[in-house]
């Protein structure tokens, strides 16, 4: 429903902005109907500018976003206003997301003005009363606040519900828990969860490995703007590929198994670094093609994904099986 | 006991009142411990923290004692408190990525933070020196501006400029939150070396994740509301919780290898009490779901197994 198509994302930096940040680079995947994916990455990483492309807070230098076979960035007026009424994005802060002078249920208000003018008044807050029972709300505790009297998580979960007025068939999550208390944010996943088995599809963008596991189908890992792998997320949490990976892997603290010892803040030198691959300077793996050649994106499974030399069938490298055995059992998963 | 907390309660002044951030707490760490201080945001550990070292209006200072290493801490009389800070008590300050001076070069700043101590930089350089190699930072970093470091190489930075005396207690407040997982996991272990070093004695670990504590911590204190709800070995509170809050907040932790679709977790219903006027007995009665009457009582803290401490009615009970 919505897809990707070798989109990039160029900033000009230096003087005269004569030099070329890629924040996005090349990146292409497809989110179905009813489906969560979830794009993981780094600070850095830009996967919230993605997310903003999407949104056309930001336009796409290279490549294409179409919704539903549509061109996005065609879309202006009226046509802009109906992708606004089925796309929407929460963000990572929620306390940044309001006024504070003015009461959190203005944002209902606005909303009314902006896309349903006729509807009348009572109408209008029953609907409202509606979207906040069905994000677990009660309408009696959260309206007529002033933002500071809520909780960061009402505030998040005011947030879904105007989005959920709307007639909404995509939701860009940004961060959303990140903010969130413990005991609050499993229930802002589980809200997002209930929306998507109402056929809400959702691109949930987070550095929380688990998190993604817990709610989505499919992920995408982001490294440097690109995609280093993407797939199942079965497949990916549990036969990861990518060195980088499996090194998000390794380094997730975890409440059932303690981390095997040793830094993991590797550098390699640069200096024979001509546009190869994006992790070449970090990975622990990698061989001297790894600095003049990047590797493409390769299935090698179905639906699995993964952009390194030691996966490519066209590459012949030596050792890089074992490598693969070696991790795999380590991984008591499941 | 190198450390040892007793009775002590801390208010924040306002113009509506006082605010009970931290009551009644008494708690010990052993030499060499590394103790986790874990809750949800507002539950008081950061004022915990900070009360060890440095009050800062409007905070105010109403009950308790503080021993280090046998020692009274004269933690309400701020100049007195010089003698210790830094030497004897240290902090990791939150957002330690902003903690230095960006106007001088960090080699600079701290020869004047030492002179402030009255302590000889170039004495202290050959050992400054081999910390810098020990978290894997250049000697090149002293000529630098902060600017110019990442955010993992600032906090690097700070770990190594907090503990340079080698304090007998230094305080981490939530330096890992803002690094990504793999500075995280990096951080972490170096806070582990810093102690088998001996270049700390005990360390207080604020954070609000606790599956970075289990990867690190010796014990873990849970705070509830401005008041201890459990302190325990890292390893009994992660599988054996006693108090109803430290169980219900591990059990919502999502964790690799759940998925929505299996398992569903849940969370905790309703929101902490507001601290203004907080309500007498239980703090976490009214999200209880094991709450009757014996819980408007406020429960002590109390041993209930060897180094296992627990502020729960119920858990009394059936240990009576």
């Amino acid at each position: 429903m919505l897809r990707l198509d070798n989109v990039s994302k160029v900033y000009r930096i230096g003087a005269f902005g004569g030099k070329a940040l890629y924040a996005v680079n090349n990146v292409s995947f497809e989110v179905h109907k009813g489906e969560v994916v979830s794009l993981i990455g780094e600070s850095g990483s830009g996967k919230s500018t993605i997310g903003k492309m999407i949104l056309r807070l930001l336009d796409v230098t290279e490549g294409k976003i179409t919704y539903n076979g549509e061109d996005i960035s065609t879309f202006k007026g009226e046509t802009l206003k109906n992708y606004y009424r089925q796309v929407q994005g929460v963000f990572q802060d929620p306390f940044s997301s309001y006024n504070p002078i003015f009461k959190a249920d203005r944002i209902f208000e606005i909303l009314r003005e902006e896309f349903f003018p006729n509807i009348p008044i009572p109408e209008w807050q029953h609907r409202v009363k509606n979207a906040l029972v069905s994000v677990g709300l009660n309408p009696a505790h959260v309206l007529n606040k002033y933002p500071y009297q809520l909780s960061g998580g009402q505030l998040q979960c005011f947030l879904i519900a105007r989005a959920l007025l709307l007639d909404i068939q995509f939701l860009v999550a940004d961060e959303i828990i990140s903010m969130l208390d413990a005991s609050t944010r499993i229930d802002v996943l589980n809200l997002l969860a209930d929306l998507k088995s109402r056929g809400l599809s959702i691109l949930f963008i987070t550095h929380d490995l688990s998190l993604a596991y817990y709610i989505s189908e499919r992920a995408v890992i982001l490294y440097k703007g690109y995609v280093v792998e993407r797939g199942a997320v079965e497949k990916i949490f549990h036969t990861p590929l990518h060195p980088y990976t499996r090194m998000l892997m390794d380094s997730i603290p975890r409440l059932d198994r303690k981390w095997e010892k040793g830094t993991t803040l590797l550098e390699r030198k640069i200096e024979e670094f001509r546009g190869g691959c994006p992790y070449y300077e970090r990975c622990p793996v990698a061989e001297k093609i790894c600095a003049i050649y990047r590797p493409s994106l390769t299935e090698v499974d179905t639906d699995h994904f993964v952009a390194c030399v030691h996966y490519e069938p066209s590459t012949n490298l030596l050792g890089a099986p074992a490598y693969t055995e070696q991790r795999t059992s380590q991984s008591g998963l499941g | 006991m190198a450390l040892k907390v007793e009775n002590l309660t801390v208010y924040y002044q306002t113009l509506r009142g006082d605010v009970h951030a931290l009551e009644h707490a008494t708690f010990q760490i052993a030499d060499g411990e590394i103790m986790g201080l874990a809750g949800e945001s507002g539950c008081g550990k950061t004022t915990l923290g900070h009360s060890l070292i440095v009050l800062f209006p409007p905070m105010k200072y109403i009950a308790g004692k503080v021993l280090l290493d046998g020692e009274e801490l004269p933690i309400w009389d701020s100049e007195r408190m010089n003698a210790y800070r830094f030497r004897k008590v240290s902090l990791i300050p939150q957002y330690a990525m902003n903690a230095m001076n960006p106007i001088r070069k960090i080699g600079k700043m701290i020869q004047e933070l030492l002179e402030s101590r009255g302590v000889d930089y170039r004495e202290v350089l050959p050992e400054l020196k081999r910390r810098l190699d020990l978290v894997s930072l250049s000697h090149e970093v002293l000529n630098m501006y902060p600017i110019e470091l990442s955010g993992g190489m600032k906090q690097r930075m700070v770990m190594v400029i907090s503990s340079l005396l080698n304090p007998s207690l230094l305080i981490a407040d939530e330096i890992t939150s803002a690094l990504d997982v793999a500075t995280q996991k990096a951080v972490a272990e170096m806070l582990v070396e810093f102690r088998d070093c001996q270049f700390v004695n005990t360390m207080i670990v604020v954070t609000h994740d606790i599956s970075i504590l289990y990867q690190i911590a010796d014990s873990i204190l849970i705070m509830y509301a401005g008041v201890l709800a459990e302190k325990a070995p890292t390893q009994s509170i992660i599988e054996s919780p006693r108090h109803p809050y430290t169980r219900m907040l591990i059990s919502s932790l999502p964790e690799v290898g759940v998925r929505h679709a299996d398992k569903r977790l849940s969370g905790i219903p309703g929101n902490p009490p507001l601290l203004l006027n907080p309500p007498t007995g239980c703090r976490f009665r009214d999200r209880c779901p094991l709450a009757y009457e014996r819980c408007l009582e406020e429960p002590p803290f109390l041993e209930i197994e060897k180094d296992h401490y627990v502020a729960c009615w119920k858990e009394f009970e059936s240990h009576a």
